[in-house]
């Protein structure tokens, strides 16, 4: 399990476990649970775009996860935010089933992409995943504190000078560079239980930020790693065991929470 | 920072100079002018809708005023301000969110800087005073969503605070507070004018809890403002010129009340007409 | 007038119950969406499409009844998502995501056992669905789930319309707003359920938010809102039926567009030319709106205390 192609499927997923997990912090904290669920399924549509036109997969995930990001963020400024994100979202959707319909070539991807597959992961080459990868984290890096006011407080980000609607843009940029790389390992439908599990179950186990992000990146790497031990034995999608593993975490840190508020009552009542 | 300057202490930490709102025929803010000065306590007073708030966005840059000038430290209002902290009315934090209010308050010092916090011994000295100061200290490490109103308020006072503004602008602070709290935020405000020397502005509907602190006051009706101390303003006379009908302003056990006749449009007057004596 | 409508477009049987269907579906789903986007469960509406399909995949693993299972599947979801208990907005969507993710994983696992069908037709199948392929004899079932979701709402109607604009209010009014949210949520999840499998999980969003949306943005009650919804989501779906049957004309190659496609850009573009500047100022009206703050403290208080 530790040899040949599946050292690159290690390496792959520690980066996309590392991204998804400081990612996901903000995902949760903004409550963009939405948006980062729609942002990989619009980029899927542009994949199957490019290979209409004989462009490499990849490439159509980047265009169409930042028109996903663009449209949602300056949609959702006008009206609804949960209705922008969700007509941006079909009307992509849409775009690539009109894709699909025009070749029969393309249906031995969609799966990989929708799901994540083990073998798609190995042959990924690490360079363009690790610069992406050093894109988001450098991005969140330097914007971390007024992305942080502005998700905790606008009103006051916005009279210090901070403008929240450009914060919310980058921001969402950042979440669609962080699924298209992410999408071909754990693929477009999972990556953001990835990016919502972890982040959410970190929360119920530390109340300072830098903690809650380096506790999600643990839980993170921890779903990613399990993921592809069990898929690497059992021959079962990777994205199968992300999805239930993710929600797992969340319930039992969850139940944790509740356990320890029952503790501190009956300690407080005594 | 001329040190031989000699009006810097006297220079007006705010100067709201014939500002104008109107909104789709609806004028909010007609002409009004006030000045603030540092370490005064000033209460923005009006009952709800009369357009505190948008006086408040003018002050900070926010809306737009199609006459006049509001100018901060003698210059012009820009996008923001290093000057003025704010403490808006109602922040919603959830339980969930891991930030607690030390996080919160030392965000105060450095929010707008790019890159990753690296903060010195010294500042995280600040911190620890500030919350001290803010009397926030026995929840320091709480998360900020688990805290009550009362306590929400003091740490956003603190995130306000400890970039050491000029002026400390806050937006119906007393709005939801029982009275309790209310007399420990005025209380809390008013230590802090006197140890800082900054200016406070607060918008209240209500001023009676800020009678025995304020320097000033700024009274806001139908667009109109009065200021001046309690005494210059808070009269028969003046009030009724800025109602544009006659009111009494009785004063009893140390409190104000101002009354309209009866028929007279009483909506927009901050205290009740009607006596109720227990 | 035969440039727009080729030749046997009426008379041809599968468009026939294509528009039937579809106006069915575009109508229930204009009903359930206007108080969906009143209540800001759009993320619920379109993660429910997802579980419900979920659930077709593993009937269709299993065998068993696939309309059964999309509703199930959906239900089950709309009653985990409850049961998590966030009503906060926030809170709610992380449990939807949650609970969604778990689906979308179960739904990998259920289609790649199932390796009769060669697995991405069934994928495709799923996801986008074809309003043409249903057949016939489904019209009874779904008009009758169709009719189920329409009587709960009309049920639910005072205390749903009160909730939506302030949630205090009703609640200082007695009503269970916990209790009216879960039996909407519950049948926002049949709806979602029965459209999905009529017309795929892309249209189900679709026509759930996209007209709905777009009425509220231009009307001044929620009444009016609903009634205007219909009309756009019956319009919108009629128009790209049409268009979907003329589209294999349009290409040398004889192969259309599907008909997914064309309704979701018709809703799209309806949203987008609601929500134009000048359209709202010449209406002139005030879209409906929530309340999301607080209402109005009123100005009366004693100066004594």
């Amino acid at each position: 399990m530790f040899t040949g192609f599946m050292v690159n499927a290690w390496e792959v997923a520690t980066i996309v476990a590392v991204v998804a997990g400081v990612v996901g912090f903000f995902v949760v904290l903004r409550g963009s649970a939405f948006p980062a669920h729609a942002i990989p399924n619009g980029a899927f549509a542009g994949a199957a775009g490019a290979n209409l036109i004989g462009v490499s997969p990849l490439v159509g995930l980047g265009v169409f996860s930042l028109l996903a990001a663009l449209g949602i963020g300056s949609l959702g400024r006008r009206g609804r935010p949960d209705v922008a994100t969700a007509l941006a979202l079909v009307m992509l959707l849409a775009l690539g089933a009109a894709f699909l319909s025009r070749t029969r070539e393309f249906e031995q991807q969609i799966f990989a992409l929708l799901f994540g597959d083990l073998f798609g992961v190995a042959t990924l080459a690490l360079l363009p995943v690790g610069v992406l990868a050093a894109a988001c984290l450098g991005a969140i890096a330097a914007l971390y504190r007024p992305l942080l006011l502005a998700s905790l407080a606008p009103e006051v980000a916005l009279a210090r000078g901070i403008r929240p609607h450009l914060v919310e843009m980058a921001f969402l940029v950042v979440v669609a560079c962080a699924t298209t790389m992410t999408v071909p390992v754990v693929g477009a439908l999972l990556i953001f239980a990835l990016m919502i599990g972890p982040p959410a179950a970190a929360r119920c186990f530390t109340g300072r930020p830098d903690a809650a992000i380096g506790v999600s990146v643990a839980l993170a790497l921890l779903v990613v790693w399990s993921s592809i031990a069990c898929a690497y034995q059992s021959n079962w999608p990777v994205g199968f065991f992300v999805g239930t593993f993710s929600a797992a975490l969340y319930v039992i840190a969850r139940l944790y929470e509740v356990l320890v508020a029952a503790q501190q009552r009956r300690h407080a009542s005594r | 920072m001329s040190g031989t300057d000699e009006h810097s202490a006297s220079r007006a930490v705010l100067e709201v100079d014939d500002v104008t709102v109107s909104f789709s025929g609806r004028t909010i803010l007609d002409h009004v002018s006030f000045e603030i000065r540092p370490g005064e306590f000033t209460g923005l007073i009006g009952s709800n809708g009369v357009g505190k708030t948008t006086l408040l966005r003018v002050i900070l840059g926010l809306q737009k005023s199609s006459t006049g000038a509001v100018r901060v430290m003698g210059e012009s209002r820009g996008r923001s301000s290093r000057s003025i902290g704010y403490v808006p009315q109602k922040v919603l934090f959830d339980p969930d969110v891991p930030v607690r209010a030390r996080d919160f308050v030392a965000l105060g010092l450095d929010a707008h800087r790019l890159g990753l916090p690296r903060r010195t011994a010294a500042q995280r000295d600040l911190v620890e005073r500030t919350l001290i100061e803010v009397d926030a200290a026995s929840f320091a490490d709480a998360r900020v969503g688990t805290l009550s109103g009362g306590e929400q308020q003091r740490v956003l006072i603190g995130h306000a605070l400890i970039s050491r503004p000029q002026l400390l602008l806050l937006d119906e602070p007393l709005a939801n507070l029982d009275p309790k709290s209310v007399q420990e935020i005025v209380a809390l405000l008013h230590r802090i004018v006197v140890e800082h020397h900054v200016a406070v502005l607060l918008s209240a509907h209500e001023m009676n809890a800020l009678l025995p602190v304020m320097d000033r006051i700024v009274y806001l009706t139908g667009g109109r403002a009065a200021s001046g101390t309690t005494d210059e303003v808070i009269r028969s006379d003046v009030l009724s010129a800025l109602y544009g009908h006659h009111v009494d302003v009785l004063q009893l056990h140390g409190r104000v009340l101002v009354v309209a006749e009866p028929g007279a449009e009483t909506d927009d007057i901050p205290s009740h007409p009607t006596l109720q004596l227990d | 007038m035969s440039i727009l409508f080729e030749p046997g477009f009426l008379s041809n049987a599968p468009v026939r119950g294509a528009l039937v269907l579809g106006a069915i579906v575009a109508v229930v789903s204009a009903v359930v969406g206007t108080f969906t986007v009143l209540r800001s469960q759009s993320f619920a509406g379109h993660a429910l499409t997802d579980v419900a399909t979920t659930g077709g995949a593993a009937a269709t693993y299993y065998g068993a009844n696939v309309l059964a299972g999309f509703i199930s599947a959906s239900v089950l979801g709309a009653g985990s998502i409850e049961a998590i208990g966030e009503h906060r907005i926030r809170r709610r969507d992380l449990a939807t995501g949650i609970v969604l993710g778990a689906s979308t994983g179960l739904s990998a696992l259920f289609l790649w056992l199932d390796s009769s069908s060669a697995t991405t037709g069934a994928s495709q199948h799923i996801l986008f669905g074809s309003i043409f392929e249903v057949a016939s004899s489904t019209i009874p079932d779904a008009v009758a789930l169709g009719i189920v979701v329409l009587v709960v709402v009309a049920l639910l109607w005072r205390p749903l319309l009160l909730s939506a604009v302030s949630p205090e209010i009703a609640a200082a009014r007695g009503i269970r707003t916990r209790l009216v949210g879960t039996l909407f949520t519950l049948a926002l999840a049949v709806s979602v359920g029965l459209t999905s499998i009529a017309i795929g999980s892309i249209l189900s969003t679709a026509l759930l938010i996209g007209p709905a949306a777009a009425a509220l943005r231009v009307t001044r009650t929620i009444a009016r809102a609903m009634s205007l919804a219909c009309a756009f989501g019956v319009a919108a779906t009629w128009l790209g039926i049409l268009f979907a049957y003329d589209s294999p004309y349009w290409f040398s190659s004889g192969n259309g567009l599907p008909v997914s496609f064309f309704i979701v850009a018709i809703v799209f573009a309806l949203y987008l030319v609601t929500g134009l500047p000048f359209l709202r100022r010449r209406l002139g009206r005030r879209a409906v709106r929530t309340t999301r703050s607080a209402p109005p403290v009123v100005a009366a208080n004693t100066g004594v205390r």
